[in-house]
């Protein structure tokens, strides 16, 4: 057998040569395709002797795996040369805008009311709702609301129409989200823990009020929960909700003819640029409403005032809104304007948890 | 309550300054609202002397002074016709600010000659009206501060003000000795006992007083007596300026006692003129059509058995509420009836709502006044038109018993302290309790006669509290019910809301929250608006009924947007619609709204009318997210607001979970919203819950096999549905088929009918599918759908 070494100079060459894939494929059947030069020369081994066999067969092996990894390399050199001639002419104008899609936003009000859900079902206060429209008695009387007392005018009642000869007093929009302090007391006896957000309704409508606002009630009903806890627990609520290390509460005494003693709850804060800071300054902000359950509710709602006592609040949902998020104006949020929605409204992703921070 | 701090101090023997006792009545539940200090805005100003005074050479009407100042003599020009050598006057100097003219004093040039500051007047200090000259002073040093003055020689002109909130509960307070007798229990002064009068009779009053049985409970009691001889007109400056200064206008001596005794000592009282009464006085119910000018000249129509005071002509006053204007006392009242009485709250509190009067003498009565008090207040007034007008009095004429109330309940200090989680000693406790009136026996406190409030244990305990202060009050923890990590606590429901919004919001919805009412014109077009769910009071008309459902307020949403200029909308709520008047008739709904196109212009053609088919998508993927079944009916039995060819329900049977499509065109056209507008609702109780929970999934069922696509086209008629196409062919073979659906339709066949285009994805199980297997599966498929709909293989 002779030298090897033109053949495979002949075969590199040609190698080397082809400008295309189908060039190279060409030259792949002609060195190792059936018929190919490097396979009949390879199929002529076995008319040789074992001696010869053994020298020319490994140096044809060689040749072959030789070829057939140039021709791999030239084949990838080619791929690659025409991506890259491809890429240079593929190009797009990526400043040109993605295709739309609509970005949602949740409101303020249902935000917040998910905030301030998060803090309490950590205390362990559960959600307890309550209908809109509303009886008397568990507005009023069961609240120790007397009919004809002053308290009761106070509450500017949208009453319900009632039919000729339906004697019963006129069903009411509650004025309060406290009506669910009854009805879950009568669900779930005592002990419990409950917060109730929703819509209140109060005849009133001028720069700062709307006819229809949102609430949070809470109760916390059990053997010795005092008053102090009740301001324990406002101060923590108000520290996680406003997002800040310290918070200072104070407690003014005040009347509600549901709890007994009662105390409007005002804040430390500040006014810089009309943005509120919680925690510091010199001014107080009034917040919420709060005193310990008046006996004559639990009894209303069944619950022994000797064996069980607790406190209840109720806080203002839109209006924690406007605080935390400095949103001026209360009757925009009713109004849904888009320009509005969009501005003060908070993205779907955006579901507020103690782990990750309520507004992070 | 309006009063003032030297009004305070005839109560309240005190030191305490004006920010001590605001901040003390705020504390204890009187709510601060405000506080007018005169000499706040004072303190700046000294007071000189102008030691020269001389005509300016260039105006006729101006002096240029020669001012002694605590910063030595000054020059100021000044136009006051009383500048003149020798007088003690009040000095703002460059850089003061002057109230009166809300500016801020600089050095000027007036026509021509500097001016170093002005010499004020009363006007210019807001103590007065008066500016016809400056202030002269009678006395005072140079460089002395002018409020310092005003405090030792006119303390009356810098008398603060102070307006606070009462709460209903607490009618004592509407007196200022009832202030005082808090700030006393607060330790910020004594109290001064009501001064007791020194009246003697000269005569048997003339007029006698029954009280008819029909009103006995609603005007317990009645005291009043004449005083003959008087000398009515202008009251003395005192009671004049202590009027005004809470903002009551005085009238003449006669009125002014009684507007003073009503906010000083709560006492409302009336006054007729006794030559304008005719024979005696009765009370009783009003009748209908009765009707009387009252003492503001409006003629009340008096709401039947109504507690009125009558003489021989008629109705005369109406009791607790306002006098009448026929016999009220005049400035040339020579005799006068004083009237002294005791009426019942709810009596007068429900028959002043009926005429609409807000006087004070109703809004003390319907909180309850002291009826204790009657007779002591009565000889009080008297002793007051005696002091005042001169004259003699009677004898006091009674009708009626004056209630009694003695009340006790028992304190239970412990019970004080564990309720409120604060250590107050028992000895503070009752102490702090006999300040306020309380009279302890043992561990019983009667409560005192001007305390109607107190009803039970539980007011004691807040009296307490109030009084000691809970500002003083420290947070104490509140354990969680159970230790560890809190369970959650949303409901099913409250957790499908929650879902169902945020997946709105992600689908690109905005969240709104429109009221709860509507107008009746549109919530009759989406099936509402019954008597029912009217409000009966509503703020507008167009807020008079409860919504029937949330497209409404919705599409009104829609239509101020369009007219802002917002023309492609996407928006949604989630809350209460009501089906009737009742608690409970309320369910929660989430209704999304697509008006407009789907996306702005973009390059792509991206832009879109939307469509039903957007609704179906948004709907379909909120009622996955909340867990409805994939496999639900779609049925047309829709609501009339919906377009009735192209709406659908989703639904089990007959539970309607969901409706989509678009909305009526004249249910647009009557709300004003340009279309085209498709919608979306959820009726979200209504999608079944899962009946057992377990947080284990179905085992993942992947077959080894390839899956066989074939795609079918079939000619139907034109409202042949899409969905009976599908569930056919699926029911080919429900072992080997895994899905069928539709990837096209064409609906412009010459003879009217439509084409539909189904893949059919078949899933072998155990051996891979032969030609004449899937053969087979095929005819059968075709010879369903034919079955079913008529339809043939298009060729």
């Amino acid at each position: 057998m002779d030298d090897l070494t033109p053949l495979r100079q002949l075969w590199l060459d040609r190698i080397n040569s082809a400008t295309d894939p189908a060039a190279i494929e060409e030259v792949r059947l002609a060195a190792l395709g059936k018929k190919g030069e490097i396979s009949l020369k390879m199929r002529e081994l076995g008319k040789m002797t074992p001696e010869e066999r053994q020298t020319i067969g490994r140096s044809l092996n060689e040749l072959r795996d030789e070829i057939d990894a140039a021709l791999r390399a030239r084949k990838l050199s080619l791929e690659d040369a025409a991506l890259e001639a491809r890429l240079a002419e593929e190009w797009l104008d990526v400043t040109l805008p993605g295709r739309p899609r609509p970005r949602g936003t949740i409101h303020p009000i249902s935000q917040v009311t998910e905030e301030i859900t998060e803090i309490f079902a950590d205390m362990g206060f559960a959600v307890a709702e309550g209908p809109q429209v509303e009886s008397d008695w568990y507005n009023f009387d069961a609240l120790n609301i007397a009919p004809e007392h002053p308290a009761r005018q106070e509450h500017d009642t949208f009453f319900m129409h009632r039919e000729p000869g339906d004697d019963r007093p006129p069903h009411v929009l509650r004025t309060h989200t406290s009506p669910v302090q009854i009805r879950a007391m009568q669900d779930q006896g005592a002990p419990i823990r409950v917060i109730a957000p929703g819509r209140v309704y109060r005849m009133d409508m001028d720069q700062t009020h709307t006819p229809m606002f949102h609430q949070i009630e809470g109760l916390a009903i059990g053997r010795d929960i005092s008053m102090a806890q009740l301001k324990w627990t406002l101060e923590e609520f108000c520290r996680a909700f406003f997002e800040v290390d310290e918070v200072e509460l104070r407690f003014r005494a005040s009347h509600f003819p549901f709890t007994e003693p009662s105390a409007e709850v005002d804040i430390r804060c500040s006014w810089e640029g009309g943005q509120l800071k919680v925690g510091q300054g010199d001014s107080w902000l009034e917040i919420l409403g709060s005193g310990m359950v008046h006996p004559h509710v639990l009894r209303s709602a069944g619950i022994n005032p000797d064996e069980w006592q607790g406190f209840a609040f109720g806080i203002g949902i839109d209006r924690l809104a406007m605080l935390k998020y400095g949103i001026p104006d209360l009757r925009a949020f009713f109004e849904s304007d888009l320009r509005w929605l969009r501005n003060y409204g908070f993205a779907a992703g955006d579901t507020p948890s103690l782990s990750g921070g309520l507004s992070a | 309550m309006k009063f003032t701090l030297s009004w305070l101090r005839e109560h309240l023997e005190t030191t305490a300054t004006v920010d001590q006792i605001a901040e003390a009545l705020t504390d204890m539940g009187l709510e601060v609202e405000e506080i007018v200090d005169p000499a706040a805005k004072l303190g700046s100003f000294t007071l000189a002397r102008v030691e020269h005074a001389e005509q300016h050479p260039d105006a006729d009407r101006l002096r240029v002074c020669r001012v002694m100042t605590d910063e030595g003599e000054k020059q100021i020009v000044c136009g006051a016709p009383n500048a003149r050598a020798g007088i003690t006057v009040v000095l703002a100097k460059p850089g003061d600010y002057v109230p009166g003219l809300d500016v801020t004093l600089s050095v000027g040039k007036i026509r021509g000659v500097e001016s170093h500051g002005m010499m004020a007047s009363e006007r210019e200090m807001e103590l007065s009206d008066e500016h016809d000259g400056i202030i002269e002073l009678p006395s005072g040093e140079v460089g002395q501060r002018y409020v310092d003055w005003l405090a030792q020689n006119a303390p009356d002109k810098i008398d603060p003000m102070i307006d606070i909130a009462i709460t209903p509960n607490r009618p004592d307070a509407l007196g200022v000795h009832g202030i005082a007798r808090d700030l006393a229990a607060r330790g910020l002064g004594v109290l001064k006992p009501v001064k007791q009068a020194n009246v003697t009779a000269g005569f048997d009053c003339p007029i006698s007083v029954t009280i008819a049985d029909e009103v006995a409970a609603k005007a317990p009691f009645f005291a009043g007596r004449m005083v003959r001889g008087i000398k009515n007109g202008p009251s003395p400056e005192w009671l004049r300026k202590r009027l005004t200064a809470i903002g009551l206008r005085p009238i003449n001596t006669l009125v002014d006692i009684t507007n003073y005794f009503t906010f000083d000592l709560n006492r409302p009282l009336h006054v007729f003129d006794a030559a304008r009464v005719s024979g005696n006085l009765t009370l009783r119910g009003a009748r209908a059509g009765e009707e009387l000018v009252a003492l503001d000249d409006k003629t009340y129509a008096l709401p039947e058995g109504a507690v009125v005071i009558c003489d021989d002509k008629g109705v005369e006053s109406i009791a607790g509420i306002m006098g009448g204007a026929a016999s009220g006392a005049q400035d040339d009242t020579v005799d006068v009836f004083i009237e002294a009485a005791y009426f019942d709250p709810i009596a007068t509190a429900t028959a002043g709502r009926a005429l609409k009067i807000n006087s004070d003498a109703r809004y003390r009565f319907e909180r309850g006044i002291d009826p204790a008090f009657t007779l002591h207040g009565l000889d009080l007034a008297t002793q007051m038109v005696l002091d005042l007008c001169g004259g003699e009095a009677s004898t006091v004429v009674t009708a009626g018993q004056m209630p009694q109330p003695d009340r006790a309940y028992r304190l239970d200090p412990a019970r004080t302290t564990r309720l409120i989680g604060m250590d107050i000693p028992e000895d503070q406790q009752r102490a702090t309790l006999e300040a306020l009136g309380f009279r302890l026996e043992g561990d019983m406190a009667h409560v005192p006669s001007w305390r109607p409030d107190v009803l039970g244990e539980a007011d004691l305990i807040e009296e307490i509290a109030r009084i000691v202060s809970l500002s003083k009050l420290q947070g104490k923890p509140l354990a969680r019910p159970q230790a560890g990590v809190p369970k959650p606590v949303l409901t099913p429901l409250q957790m499908r809301e929650r879902t169902a919004r945020r997946m709105a919001a992600s689908l690109g919805y905005n969240e709104c929250v429109t009221y709860s009412f509507i107008d009746q014109p549109s919530a009759a077009l989406f099936g509402g608006g019954q008597d029912a769910v009217r409000v009966e009071n509503p703020i507008s008309s167009e807020m008079s009924h409860l919504r029937p459902d949330l497209l409404p307020g919705l599409l009104a949403a829609a239509a101020r947007n369009q007219a802002r200029g917002a023309a492609d909308l996407a928006l949604f709520e989630m809350g209460p619609v009501f089906t009737g008047g009742e608690p409970g008739d309320q369910a929660m709904r989430i209704t999304g709204l697509l008006v407009g196109h789907n996306a702005v212009r973009d390059p792509y053609g991206s832009r879109r009318k939307v469509d039903l088919y957007d609704a179906k998508a948004d709907v379909e993927a909120i009622l996955q997210a909340i867990g409805a079944p994939a496999k639900a009916q779609i049925n047309r039995k829709l609501d009339v607001w919906w377009h009735p060819g192209r709406a659908g329900n989703i639904a089990l049977g007959p539970n309607v979970l969901a409706t989509f499509g678009e909305v009526h065109p004249r249910v647009l056209r009557e709300m004003g919203v340009k279309g085209p507008a498709v919608a979306f609702t959820v009726n979200l109780a209504a999608v079944p819950f899962p009946k057992t929970r377990t947080t284990t999934r179905p085992a993942l069922d992947a077959a080894g096999l390839q899956a066989v696509d074939r795609d079918f086209a079939f000619v139907v008629d034109p409202k042949v549905e899409a969905l009976t196409l599908v569930n056919a062919a699926a029911g080919a073979d429900k072992a080997l088929i895994q899905s069928v659906s539709v990837f096209d339709q064409f609906t412009g066949l010459e003879d009217g009918r439509k084409s539909i285009a189904i893949t059919v994805r078949l899933q072998p199980r155990d051996k891979t599918l032969t030609d004449a297997d899937i053969e087979a599966v095929a005819a059968k498929v075709i010879e369903k759908v034919q079955k079913a709909t008529g339809g043939t293989l298009r060729a």
